[in-house]
């Protein structure tokens, strides 16, 4: 597709910049200075133990941390060079180009169409039904959810198994056209059979979007990730290719967790 | 490391060994029987307590069903009238609706009286409005003679309800012997009947309980709720929706709340006075009208609607804000498109049961003069009306006879109002709930 290459600029630069970006909730420090780059062409994953802050980093990139009263951001994040933090920037048309996937399935307890179309509608990305409805057949098939909902797009999307709630989500993120998919643990609610298909997924999707995906499970982080980042305190300790992460991680923290002496 | 733990933790002088427990030891089988013993006793007490509170409910409805079922009936006699054009003061030839409607229908009894004085204590004063209302449909009745049947007077009625004890001394009954002959000998005759009483659902009230009827009080209510309703929904919902999603948590928002909840549990009286202060005195609206009544209520049933929406607001899980905000929706449409609908159900259950509570206020009514003693129904928003719970008070009040009937035939109503009300709000909830 030739937007998502224009848009995506593969091999042509990070697609977001962190520079020492610092969350405090209130006086604690959640995030000490983290600087980091994602790139389109790459999964980049977060790994650490419960409590290190991963989820928290990443809400910053689509500023959701904007929703909790006592959080305070400060650093540079940039979306194409931008500064999503500027008060130029405003936060919902960034959280549409930045779309998100949450731990739990959250499917509105809509239709399944409605679910998918909502995005797009109160973006005005389609100037009518036809194309509000190949919007959303584009979005269930690049899911992989189409063939399992063509017949029942009138349906709850809240009847739907959990793996399919989520696929729907990650429809419902694509469907608003994003640059930047974050997702928080995006398998930690499914069974093993609807986690390797949304890891299946995932590897489908790459390159079209920058894909971050925080997880706890260390072998999710090496099948679907290229990029691998090691968050241990509120710091982000090591940060490189995954294979080298997982293989021959340089800092004996890193190594420690993934051998799983704790975490 | 837990084995560790376990070979350092070993057998030890300090530790002494612990013996084996015996399940069966009578200790423990007493132990077994006082449990069953509490638990049945608590179950007892629940039944008991349940018991009760049944009985007072069967006691409470069935002595209002028994007095109030006898108020939707009514006792007609049957007398010949001659319907004379000199009697009711007509000219000759043919009368415009006007002449008819002005007619002196009272009139048309009086050769029924001549025969028999007796009959005025029989016949309700008010007996004449139905000859007007044959007249007006059928003016070709002029001249005739017809067989009508008239709404007895309270004492007949009671006498045909049975109400009355005729063993009782004369002096102390409220009807004479003479009235009792009068009676029987008209039961004898064919010409007494009971039947469906539509003038207690379509009349006003009355000096005379056979013609007091509820729909003027039933509307004034109405028209009160309507103007609630308007008022304290929206804004309830409005301040629970900003309170709940947009206000900052900060030591004003703290005392908005909890002045939100002082003022739901502040007498309804109080809220009269207000009403009566501010509505009547500053801004010098109508006495007695529905504005001035609904506007107190709404007053009364606001911080009930803004605790219910919160509530129901509340209940909306996060992650479906999270899910609306996650793909650009802005905080409007967060609340609007997602938030609201699915707390819908929960606000308008809440707000039943406040426009519920409000129905069946009446001291706050007192207050703001809605006590008048009204004989038609009120015209619209600003007309003098009164309430359907404060006409049951003034009845209640009243010491003629029948009215005992009334009051508890207007109770009737509007406990199936209330019950109507509650049945829509049970119905939402089930039909809307959402779960997760």
């Amino acid at each position: 597709m030739i937007e998502a290459g224009l848009s995506g600029g593969s091999n042509s630069g990070p697609k977001m910049t962190a520079r020492d970006v610092h969350v405090f909730y209130g006086e604690k420090e959640a995030i000490r200075g983290v600087s980091i780059d994602i790139t389109t062409d790459e999964v980049t994953a977060f790994i650490g133990p419960s409590g290190c802050g991963k989820s928290t980093f990443l809400r910053c990139f689509n500023r959701m941390n904007d929703t909790v009263a006592s959080a305070r951001v400060t650093g540079d994040i940039r979306l194409d060079s931008e500064d999503i933090y500027s008060p130029e920037m405003d936060v919902v048309q960034l959280r549409a180009r930045v779309g998100m996937v949450f731990q739990k399935p959250n499917p509105f307890p809509k239709s399944i169409f409605e679910n998918i179309a909502y995005g797009p509608r109160i973006h005005g990305l389609a100037s009518g039904r036809s194309e509000l409805e190949g919007i959303v057949e584009q979005s269930l098939q690049r899911a992989g959810l189409w063939n399992e909902v063509k017949d029942r797009l009138a349906e709850p999307g809240t009847a739907l198994s959990g793996g399919q709630q989520q696929r729907l989500c990650i429809a419902r993120a694509i469907a608003v056209d994003p640059e930047v998919i974050l997702m928080d643990e995006p398998c930690s609610a499914l069974d093993p059979i609807a986690t390797a298909k949304v890891e299946e997924l995932i590897d489908d999707l790459r390159g079209r979007y920058a894909i971050v995906i925080v997880t706890h499970n260390m072998q999710q982080a090496a099948r679907v990730s290229q990029k691998t980042a090691f968050f241990h305190l509120g710091e982000m300790v090591e940060y490189g290719a995954t294979r080298d992460i997982f293989t021959n991680p340089r800092e004996t923290r890193t190594k420690d967790y993934i051998t799983g002496r704790y975490g | 490391m837990t084995d560790a733990g376990i070979a350092l933790a070993g057998p030890g002088p300090a530790v002494p060994a612990r013996t084996a427990t015996d399940w069966k030891s009578a200790a423990m089988r007493a132990r077994v029987r006082a449990r069953y013993r509490s638990e049945q006793w608590f179950r007892a007490l629940g039944v008991l307590a349940l018991a009760i509170a049944g009985a007072f409910l069967l006691f409470l409805l069935g002595t209002i069903v028994r007095d109030g079922w006898r108020a939707f009936q009514q006792t007609e006699i049957e007398v010949p009238i001659r319907f004379d054009r000199a009697l009711l003061g007509l000219p000759e030839g043919k009368p415009g609706p006007q002449q008819l409607q002005s007619g002196d229908y009272a009139n048309l009894l009086d050769p029924v009286l001549a025969a028999n004085p007796g009959m005025g204590r029989a016949i309700s004063e008010g007996a004449w409005v139905r000859l007007r209302t044959m007249v007006m449909k059928d003016p070709a009745l002029l001249g005739q003679e017809r067989k009508v049947w008239l709404t007895a007077t309270s004492n007949f009625d009671l006498l045909a309800k049975g109400s009355i004890d005729r063993t009782a001394d004369e002096a102390d009954r409220r009807v004479s012997d003479r009235d009792i002959a009068l009676f029987d000998q008209l039961g004898r005759e064919g010409r007494l009947r009971t039947g469906f009483n539509w003038q207690f659902l379509t009349g006003s009230d009355s000096t005379v309980p056979e013609l007091a009827g509820i729909w003027g009080a039933l509307k004034g209510s109405l028209l009160m709720i309507l103007v609630t309703l308007g008022l304290a929904f929206p804004v309830g919902v409005l301040a629970a929706v900003y309170l709940e999603e947009y206000a900052p948590r900060n030591r004003w928002t703290d005392i908005v709340e909890v002045s939100i909840n002082n003022l739901a549990a502040v007498p309804s009286i109080i809220f009269g006075l207000l009403g009566l202060a501010v509505f009547l005195n500053v801004l010098g609206m109508p006495r007695s009208a529905p504005v001035v009544g609904g506007l107190t209520l709404a007053l009364m049933t606001l911080p009930v609607i803004v605790i219910a929406a919160r509530a129901a607001l509340k209940s909306v899980p996060p992650s479906i804000r999270d899910a609306a905000l996650g793909i650009g929706a802005s905080r409007v449409q967060v609340v609007f498109h997602h938030v609201l609908p699915l707390a819908l159900p929960g606000i308008m259950t809440g707000t039943i049961i406040g426009v519920a509570r409000a129905l069946g206020e009446t001291a706050p009514l007192l207050m703001i003069g809605m006590r008048a003693f009204l004989t038609d129904a009120p015209d619209g928003f600003d007309q003098p009306a009164t309430a359907l719970p404060v006409q049951i008070f003034i009845w209640s009040d009243n010491v003629a006879r029948g009215f005992v009937e009334k009051t508890s035939g207007a109770i009737i109503v509007l406990l199936l109002l209330l019950m109507a009300l509650n049945a829509i709000a049970i119905w939402l909830r089930n039909r809307y709930e959402v779960r997760w």
